[in-house]
């Protein structure tokens, strides 16, 4: 089978795959057995998948493995753990930014994101910002907040 | 294998074997390793190491451990409610030790007492009063036992950090020394003393949810995420029609997809395979011939097909006074119509399941079910397996809402486990989720008032058009499918209270003509029919007001003497700034925008939660947006247990409701669900988002009401009431799309 390699949270990877249309979320949920990203739709309209690929918010749903090979991945378990938070983790923590939690991946790396391009965003910008993101529970204005928080500790 | 870990109520992944990942609760001591989650091999019968499995015993509730630590077990789980840390609360309060050496086993029918499915906000209300009384129980026992033990009489101890000890200071002995892991044999004394509000030090405390950093980090373990070794992936076929049934399958389409097999009961089809690709794919690529069917009337006058349904009964809900007699003579009357649409829970990830069914009969399901203990007595019996060999056990899904797809993807799993004899993992695609979800029903709603000269409100009616609950289980797809025989139940919760207004008047009449067939599988979706029965009563209470020429405030607060009614309306309103006057705004046009504000109240099922929610918003009358600028809601359960966990349920009710309001409308044409994406089904996005803020009125002499939906009812009538003030038209039809705006606005 062919192997695709990356870095995964700073580490070299390789995956194997029968299909180098394989959306990259099933290569980082099955073989690199992560939980960070979540399968929401499938057709990059939620975001609950969302990794950094070279720092860019990338729905893993819709981008082949094949595309992966070579870039820099960074999951939700790359920035960060419960014990040693990143600031963007940390916030949404503080502001208890999340509900069911499933649509939280996304918020947190699209948020990653967002901060990196402008780290002091306006309210309005966070909410452009985080328009492709669905939040299912109504967490909307927590995690408004815990965007706000993170980037006023940048 | 599970390693010693501190106690706390988050689960973490402990071992990872083989490549799958085995998931377990921490536990701080021994006897309870036994218990985890990853005890995938155990056997139902083998699960509850003979604690009894009632809820009316002390030891069915809650274990207290050598260390002094506690578990609680219960059948209500927590659904991103924050249920978890408030049943800490509520135990450590009583047992006088600190919430964070509680932990929470939920939803595990091998373990947990039977406290009733999680729905109707009962969590903390019978969940959570239970296990309290429990705790309560224990906490004498516990005195008693502290007394002998320290050989002083058990008035003058007290419990603190776990210890009994004198009030008058000196040594105690701790909870663990007095009954570690021993059992109290005791029943559940309902009134066994609680501790007063006063003294509360857990209780009422905004504690941190224990499972937000986990969900933070990717450390939390979803169903999604639970694996087993030699799990296949399955990947279920439904039908284009929702009716039709399956003619032939040509194999030979899933040429070149790797290690995959096809799997065909009567017009059950499905694929299972080693990798999870592999099962998408095939399921995508499998050619399979259908029957036609066009077995539904369209989502299209929807309102005007409930009306000319056949009917089962016709069914009284609220009867007092004279309300025709009393119409019959008033000055005044008026009627609208209102109508609900069919809505999805669009559980944000598809619903997902793992079964493991073995030979002898042994069955495992994890699931996110919000109602285990049912699920497992269905399951059992659709598909002929021994109920006291099935342990069904909840892990965190995406947030359901009610009965989302989650117990048909456990019958999916459990079907085909039982048919290839290997442990499946079954998790619907986005289709799946959007098309075969239950839904929540459409209701219309045909409303009448009587004003006398004075104005006041002196006959009422509301008549609803809603489906019929026919008794019985959900069916589920799969066995329909499969053509196995099973119930076909149409409950969808109590959807027919909160028709009738708060408000003051002697003549009331409330009639559900139950509608006899549904064109679409009914569900509860949280706080069920009181959104759109609210809808209607406080959207026709604004019109009564309009029409009387009063201020909505004022006409409302007039009409009600009930302290708790009056205090959220009038601290909405003051927080609010609201200005008293009547509607429509003189005073609209902002630029090209139109702006208004609105009020609404009611009180959950006539009986609970008083929540009171003005909003002000802009109408685009050019496009037909509606932007929600703020919302202010006062909200009132009675003692409030974490009032953090409260005001983030608050917030998404609004926020919610706010998106089934706006935009959400379940589709279908002659043969299936026509909406089954996010495209097709949309919900609110960030740039929507309005301000909220909530004022929570605490009531610590109160009993505690639950806070998982009140405060969605008020939400669409409050809308609709501030578009009235912003354009003078009324919106009677949800959901509130732009399209429908700008046809209500050109009617005038």
């Amino acid at each position: 089978m062919p192997q695709y390699t990356f870095r995964l949270n700073g580490r070299p990877v390789s995956v194997e795959s029968w299909d180098p249309a394989q959306p990259l979320l099933y290569a980082l949920r099955g073989p690199l057995a992560l939980h960070g990203p979540k399968f929401g739709c499938g057709l990059g309209q939620c975001g609950a998948c969302t990794v950094l690929v070279d720092k860019t918010a990338t729905r893993s749903c819709t981008l082949r493995v094949s595309a992966a090979a070579g870039r820099e991945i960074t999951t939700l378990e790359g920035l960060g753990t419960p014990e040693k938070p990143d600031r963007v983790q940390a916030a949404f923590i503080a502001e208890q930014a999340a509900q069911c939690g499933y649509c939280t991946n996304g918020m947190i790396m699209a948020a990653k994101a967002l901060l990196e391009r402008t780290p002091k965003p306006t309210l309005e910008q966070i909410k452009q910002g985080l328009a492709g993101n669905l939040c299912r529970c109504g967490t909307h204005t927590r995690i408004l907040s815990a965007v706000m928080r993170a980037s006023q500790q940048v | 294998m599970l390693t010693h870990a501190p106690a706390s109520i988050s689960r973490r992944d402990l071992l990872k074997a083989g490549g799958a990942l085995v998931v377990s609760f921490a536990f701080a001591v021994g006897p309870r390793r036994s218990e985890g989650r990853g005890a995938a091999q155990t056997p139902a019968s083998s699960g509850n190491a003979a604690r009894p499995l009632d809820p009316g015993e002390v030891d069915g509730l809650l274990a207290i451990h050598a260390d002094g630590s506690v578990t609680l077990y219960t059948s209500k789980v927590d659904v991103g409610t924050g249920l978890r840390i408030a049943l800490a609360q509520m135990a450590a309060e009583e047992l006088g030790v600190a919430p964070t050496r509680v932990s929470v086993v939920e939803g595990d029918t091998s373990l947990c007492p039977d406290q009733g499915g999680t729905g109707g906000s009962t969590g903390l209300t019978r969940g959570g009063t239970e296990i309290r009384a429990a705790a309560a129980t224990a906490r004498r026992a516990l005195l008693e036992l502290g007394a002998a033990q320290l050989n002083r009489p058990a008035a003058g101890l007290t419990i603190t950090d776990g210890e009994v000890r004198p009030l008058t200071g000196g040594a105690g002995v701790g909870i663990g020394t007095l009954i570690g892991d021993r059992r109290f044999a005791l029943k559940v004394d309902a009134k066994a003393p609680l501790t007063p509000a006063a003294r509360h030090t857990s209780i009422g405390k905004p504690l941190l949810r224990p499972d937000v950093p986990d969900k933070c980090t990717g450390r939390h373990v979803y169903v999604q995420d639970f694996t087993l070794p030699g799990m296949l992936h399955g990947r279920i076929i439904r039908p284009p029609a929702i009716g039709a049934t399956l003619v032939s399958v040509d194999e030979s389409s899933l040429r070149g997809i790797p290690d995959t097999r096809v799997v065909r009961i009567e017009s059950f089809l499905a694929v299972v395979a080693k990798d999870e690709w592999a099962a998408v794919r095939a399921a995508a690529a499998l050619k399979a011939t259908w029957t036609n069917w066009e077995g539904l009337p369209g989502h299209q006058g929807l309102d005007r097909y409930s009306r000319a349904a056949a009917l089962e009964r016709d069914q009284s809900i609220v009867n007092r006074g004279d309300a025709p007699a009393a119409m019959r003579g008033a000055a005044k009357t008026l009627s609208a119509t209102y109508f609900w649409p069919f809505q999805s829970h669009a559980s944000l990830g598809p619903s997902c399941a793992v079964a493991d069914v073995r030979a002898d009969g042994n069955t495992t399901v994890w699931c996110a079910s919000q109602g285990i203990h049912g699920l497992r007595t269905n399951l059992a019996k659709v598909f002929g397996l021994p109920p006291e060999k099935m342990r069904v056990i909840f892990l965190d899904g995406s947030g359901s809402y009610g009965t989302n797809g989650g117990d048909h993807v456990a019958a999916d799993a459990l079907l085909l486990s039982k048919t290839v004899g290997q442990p499946v993992r079954v998790q619907w695609m986005r289709h799946d989720e959007h098309g075969w979800d239950p839904k929540g029903p459409q209701q219309l709603l045909d409303v009448r008032a009587g004003l006398d000269a004075a104005g006041r409100i002196v006959a009422w009616e509301t008549e609803m058009w809603v489906p019929n609950a026919a008794p019985g289980a959900r069916a589920l797809v799969a066995a329909d499918a499969a053509r196995i025989s099973q119930e076909h139940g149409t409950g969808s919760g109590a959807i027919t209270q909160n028709g009738d207004p708060p408000y003051d008047t002697d003549h009331v009449r409330v009639v559900a003509h139950m509608i006899k067939e549904t064109p679409l599988q009914l569900s509860n979706l949280r706080a069920p029919g009181k959104i759109a029965n609210v809808f209607a009563v406080e959207a026709f209470t604004d019109e009564l007001a309009a029409a009387a020429g009063v201020d909505p405030v004022e006409f409302r607060m007039k009409r009600l003497t009930d302290p708790r009614a009056l205090e959220a309306i009038g601290r909405t309103a003051s927080a609010f700034r609201w200005e008293p006057r009547t509607s429509p705004n003189p005073r609209a046009r902002q630029g090209n925008l139109l702006v208004g504000r609105g009020i609404a109240y009611m009180r959950y099922k006539q009986a609970e939660n008083y929540v009171a929610m003005a909003m002000e918003v802009a109408v685009d009358p050019a496009s037909g947006i509606i932007q929600v600028r703020r919302v202010t809601c006062a909200h009132d359960c009675g003692l409030i247990v974490n009032p953090d966990g409260l005001r983030n349920q608050v917030e998404g009710c609004i926020a919610q409701t706010l998106s089934r309001t706006l935009h959400e409308e379940v589709t279908f044409d002659r043969s299936h669900v026509t909406s089954i994406d996010w495209a097709s089904y949309p919900i609110l996005k960030f740039p929507e988002v309005p301000a909220i803020d909530v004022i929570l009125i605490n009531r610590p002499d109160q009993p505690l009401l639950g806070a998982g939906e009140a405060a969605t009812a008020p939400v669409a009538a409050a809308v609709a009431n501030a578009v009235f003030d912003a354009t003078g038209v009324r919106l009677r039809t949800a959901p509130f799309t732009p399209e429908r705006v700008k046809a209500t606005l050109a009617r005038g």
